[in-house]
């Protein structure tokens, strides 16, 4: 059975609508990426998923439970952590701060605590007494992960952690993703570097103008097929 | 000698300044409300002591801690029933309805307990002081300048060591993200006001044991507690202390020079303070 589902998931900004019925699956330990040109819906999708945005009750179902339009914090408490586009991290707020802030509406057991996370970004460590806005962007990036882990989240979403990184700290992060992943938990990434989705992914969803345009895993996916779903025709 | 006794004097009276200014300073910092009822908020805790020490016969400290507790429980239900829902990208509904609660509470206490002055007894505590070397200071300042110190500290201590303090402050900067963190904001803003209406709390007791007080002079406390804030600069306690205590400072040179001068002082150390650094003076550098 699935860990999340969606099932016709629609979202609106006012009278625009953003999503247009997406049905997608995650099962545990499972890796998806999300592709999709600028505007697509990606942040919108993730941003439903979170609680952030309004959605019908059955749109969205976690663990068995229908949990389409919960507030954010109770969807948190179960095991659905964010990392935010843009990071958002706290700027009045130390690195070490914004971490343990991450697990305020969830303290679970499971592999991911401080230590757990200094040891996965060391740097993180020397910088810890330092204000999250004297960081570079990878660094930065680092904490908006480690952050989000802090909840010990049983799904993972993250939105274009990789955006506006060097090639070197891309590395890096991804990383980061794969011993995520080893830890058991399901992770959505959100990608707009398609050859970086394929390798971090099991399986992958392009979204075109609200609307899911493919799916599939990335052996089974032709670059022909994923290029006309990108960008429509 | 003379001067070492008002300059004294103004520092002291900067401490009860203060601590009218740190309620408003609180709730601004973390959800960028500005209380136009706080000053009424201050007298209804003054009336609230009073009612503890003449209707209930408790000494004044029960009497204050009753009403600690009393202003926690309404600063709570006062935010989770209604201002929660006028916070928003629009600073004007805020301002609207505390600034209606500010008319309601000044005629409840009127209809309650008639235009009458009215003052706190300390049990003769008023009329002791301390003498250092010539100069006589009142027991009764260097109380109130005390405990102003101990809030800011116990607040800063809040705010810096413990997790529900992580949360203020993250609420503070990005409400929608600290929401992904668990954060229910409502639920913290709602701590948030209940914790500064037990400061709004202390600072009745002071200003009802200092001075006499009516159910209708909560504004003119309100001007002195803004101005404090403003002096100091937003965003940090120890600021609003010295922004006390620059008024404080400011009023009592002002007395000395002309007994009618010291309101006029103040109000002019203020607007120079803003035309020279509208930040305030000390404002929290960014981050
Ligand atoms: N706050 C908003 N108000 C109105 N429209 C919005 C808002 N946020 C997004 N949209 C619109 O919704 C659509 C989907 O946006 P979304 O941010 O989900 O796309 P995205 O796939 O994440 O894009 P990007 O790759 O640029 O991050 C876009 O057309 C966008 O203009
Ligand atoms: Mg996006």
């Amino acid at each position: 059975m699935a860990l999340l589902s969606t099932n016709g998931l629609t979202a609106f900004y006012g009278d625009f609508q953003a999503l247009y019925g997406i049905s997608s699956e995650i099962s545990e330990g499972e890796t998806v990426a999300i592709i999709g040109a600028n505007g697509a819906g990606k942040t919108t999708y993730l941003s439903a998923l979170a609680g952030l945005r309004a959605a019908g009750r059955s749109m969205i179902e976690f663990d068995g439970s229908q949990i389409g339009g919960e507030k954010p914090a109770r969807i948190l408490s179960l095991g659905i952590a964010m990392v935010p586009e843009g990071r958002r991290l706290f700027p009045s707020l130390s690195v070490e701060e914004n971490l343990l802030v991450g697990n305020y509406g969830r303290k679970a057991k499971g592999p991911w605590s401080l230590e757990a996370v200094y040891r996965l970004f060391p740097i993180l460590r020397e910088r810890r007494r330092q204000n999250s806005s004297s960081l570079s962007g990878g660094q930065q990036q680092m904490v908006a992960v480690g952050r989000a882990l802090m909840s010990n989240p049983r799904l993972l979403l993250c939105d274009e952690i990789s955006l506006g990184l060097a090639p070197s700290v891309v590395k890096d992060i991804y990383a980061a993703i794969a011993s995520i992943r080893a830890s058991g938990a399901s992770v959505i990434v959100v990608e707009q570097n398609i050859n970086q989705a394929l390798e971090v992914a099991d399986r992958v969803y392009c979204f075109l103008e609200g609307r899911v345009t493919l799916e599939g895993s990335p052996v089974n996916l032709t670059m022909n097929q994923i290029r006309s779903a990108y960008f429509g025709g | 000698m003379i001067w070492v006794d008002t300059i004294v004097q103004g520092i002291m009276l900067g401490g009860l300044y203060a601590l009218f200014a740190t309620g408003l300073s609180l709730i601004f910092g973390i959800m960028r409300l500005v209380n136009l009822a706080h000053g009424d908020f201050m007298v209804l805790g003054a009336f609230a002591v009073l009612v503890g020490v003449e209707s209930l016969g408790l000494g004044i400290i029960a009497s204050a801690i009753l009403a600690g507790a009393f202003m926690f429980v309404l600063g709570y239900a006062l935010q989770h029933l209604l201002l929660n829902r006028t916070l928003g990208k629009d600073l004007l509904p805020p301002l609207l309805v505390t600034f209606g609660l500010s008319i309601i509470i000044q005629n409840g206490l009127l209809e309650g307990f008639s235009a009458d002055t009215q003052r706190l007894k300390a049990g003769g505590f008023e009329e002791v002081s301390v003498q250092f070397g010539a100069i006589s200071v009142g027991a009764m300042p260097i109380l109130t300048f005390c405990s102003a110190v101990v809030v800011i500290l116990l607040l800063n201590w809040l705010f810096y060591r413990t997790e529900t303090g992580r949360a203020f402050r993250a609420t503070s900067d990005d409400p929608v993200t600290a929401q992904l963190m668990g954060i229910d904001n409502n639920r913290i803003f709602s701590l948030a006001m209940a914790l500064a209406m037990v400061v709004v709390a202390i600072a009745g007791l002071y200003l009802g044991a200092r001075a006499t007080f009516d159910p209708l002079i909560g504004p003119s406390r309100l001007i002195f507690a803004f101005e404090a804030v403003i002096i100091g600069g937003l965003g940090s306690l120890w600021g609003t202390l010295a922004g006390g205590v620059v008024l404080g400072l400011a009023q009592a040179i002002g007395a000395q020079v002309n007994p009618e001068w010291q309101t006029l002082a103040g109000h002019i150390v203020f607007l120079a303070v803003l035309i020279v650094k509208p930040r305030g003076l000390f404002p929290r550098t960014a981050g």
